[in-house]
């Protein structure tokens, strides 16, 4: 018995699958086009795999001698990162009232809000440390003013975001008892945006304890100097040793913040 | 005595919301604005604290025009009107005690306000109330630990704690199960007299309103269409409180717009 079909179905029309088909050759056509262009000297990549061992034989064991100031740069970098994380906490505060859309005050301040947000956010740390080691000279205060200037764009961009988003209902409750525009601030939008502070605030030190690592290769600070002079100098065993430190760094840095956010939140 | 007097109020450019309103309240009367969605109770209710900005008319309470106050004086102003809303509008992550405080927070300094030393006598009265209303034993759980009807007495001591001179009520019990509902609404009505408050509900639950209310308006397209004791509310009135747009109301839209 024949089965006679009545419906016939596919997923593109031939129109659509040649067309998919074109794209698909520009893609590839692209993508080997920028393979060629980027003038890559192959025997240096065949000769990678040689090269990892040997650095790495050349980085084991790690050497301890220095440690004591190793330790010490680190300790720097943390004070880097911790206090560079407050100043910009509390400087992002008004940067976010003033660029979040509900809370405003006019529209040239939400233009300055933003200007603010975004200059500070389209600049990398290591940028703004450039900036300010030719500023204030090497050394550990360019290093906090530069983490502080790339931190205020994010704070104040996420806490604004966290205002936008508040429920409005109470701030109109507030408003109709007679509270002033500071008041309803205090009790209507500050309780709404605690939790969300609290996160940001901790996710930007956990952020700026790994940025204020590589801080001293611009000279601002931090155990970044060590690990620059161990490279620049061949000691590959203490380089090793900076690299532990920093993941010992990193990983305490992300068991504090999680501690403080199951604490906090 | 609250008096409005001619209000009109628009939305951009649209049709008035509220066509040359006039209404007044005294006394210690537990008012009913009933009415389809889109009649503009909400709007009417708003407008005498100015949530709403009126676009021409007057509202007088007690001798203040509140449509012609300045930002502080209208902050001071709004003191003297207690509000109590559909959803709550509780500060759901401040404690039941904060919340009621911050019906004081047009009186008392923002020093205060911020670091919590409220003054003995408005924590007096604030026990007083939250014990009256049968909520004392929460103070300092946070609102969002509470029920439904918890939660709205909160709203309902928060708006007394302001010594208001009228309390107005925006669908207090639309959020409600039926027996909360009911007992918001006897707890409203009782407190009127208690307090010689002058309340304004807006409410759907018709029955609710015939039942405890000492006078019900009813509202159309934007005019008080009916005004008077719950027993003159019949079923040919209820059919026009509630008829869809009539000829009339249509021909003024059309023309308007």
């Amino acid at each position: 018995m024949t089965q006679t079909l009545t419906h016939e179905w596919a997923r593109f029309t031939p129109v659509q699958r040649m067309k998919r088909y074109v794209a698909l050759m520009a893609v590839t056509l692209v993508v080997v086009w920028a393979l060629g262009s980027i003038d890559v000297i192959w025997e240096w990549v065949w000769d990678a795999p040689i090269q990892l061992v040997d650095l790495f034989a050349r980085m084991v064991p790690p050497d301890p001698t220095n440690l004591p100031s190793i330790l010490e740069a680190t300790w720097q970098t943390i004070n880097i990162a911790t206090i560079a994380t407050m100043i910009a906490v509390v400087l992002s505060l008004p940067v976010a009232y003033i660029s979040a859309q509900n809370t405003t005050p006019n529209v040239v301040c939400l233009w300055i809000g933003r200007f603010i947000l975004v200059s500070s956010r389209s600049v990398n740390t290591i940028i703004w440390a450039l900036l300010f080691v030719a500023i204030f000279g090497p050394g550990i205060i360019a290093g906090i003013i530069a983490i502080m200037f790339r931190s205020i764009g994010f704070l104040g961009k996420l806490l604004g975001e966290a205002i936008e988003e508040i429920d409005h209902a109470p701030i109109e409750a507030l408003e109709a008892c007679g509270a002033s525009r500071f008041k309803v601030v205090m009790y209507g939008i500050v309780p709404q945006v605690m939790p969300a502070f609290f996160a940001i605030s901790i996710l930007r030190w956990d952020i700026n304890l790994r940025e204020s690592t590589v801080l001293g290769l611009v000279g601002a600070g931090g155990i970044g100097i060590i690990l620059q002079g161990a490279i620049d100098t061949f000691q590959w065993q203490e380089v090793s040793m900076v690299l532990l430190t920093i993941l010992a760094l990193v990983i305490a840095g992300e068991v504090i913040s999680s501690t403080m956010r199951k604490k906090l939140l | 005595m609250l008096e409005i007097k001619n209000l009109v109020k628009r939305y951009g450019k649209g049709a008035p919301v509220l066509k040359d309103l006039n209404l007044s309240v005294e006394g210690e009367q537990l008012m009913s604005i009933i009415g389809s969605s889109g009649a503009g109770k909400s709007t009417l209710l708003r407008c005498v604290n100015r949530l709403v900005e009126p676009t021409s008319g007057s509202i007088t309470l007690n001798g203040t025009d509140f449509t012609t106050l300045g930002p502080k004086e209208l902050r001071r102003a709004r003191r003297r009107v207690g509000m109590v809303f559909q959803s709550f509008n509780l500060v759901d992550r401040l404690s039941v005690m904060e919340n009621v405080q911050s019906g004081r927070l047009g009186y008392i300094s923002t020093w205060a306000a911020v670091t919590r030393r409220y003054p003995a006598e408005d924590i007096e009265r604030a026990f007083e109330l939250m014990e009256r209303v049968g909520i004392a034993q929460y103070a300092d759980k946070r609102a969002d630990e509470l029920s439904g009807g918890e939660r709205q007495r909160v709203g309902v001591v928060r708006a007394l704690m302001q010594r208001p001179e009228i309390l107005l009520a925006d669908e207090p019990t639309a959020s409600l199960d039926p027996k909360t509902s009911e007992q918001i609404m006897s707890l409203l009505r009782d407190l009127a007299r208690e307090l010689n408050l002058p309340v304004i509900i807006n409410i759907h639950n018709v029955t609710e309103a015939k039942e405890y209310s000492d006078r019900i308006v009813g509202m159309r397209y934007g005019r008080i269409i009916f005004d008077d004791k719950p027993a003159a509310l019949d079923a040919a009135q209820m059919d026009e409180i509630y008829a869809g747009t009539p000829s009339e109301d249509r021909q003024e839209m059309g023309a308007i717009a």
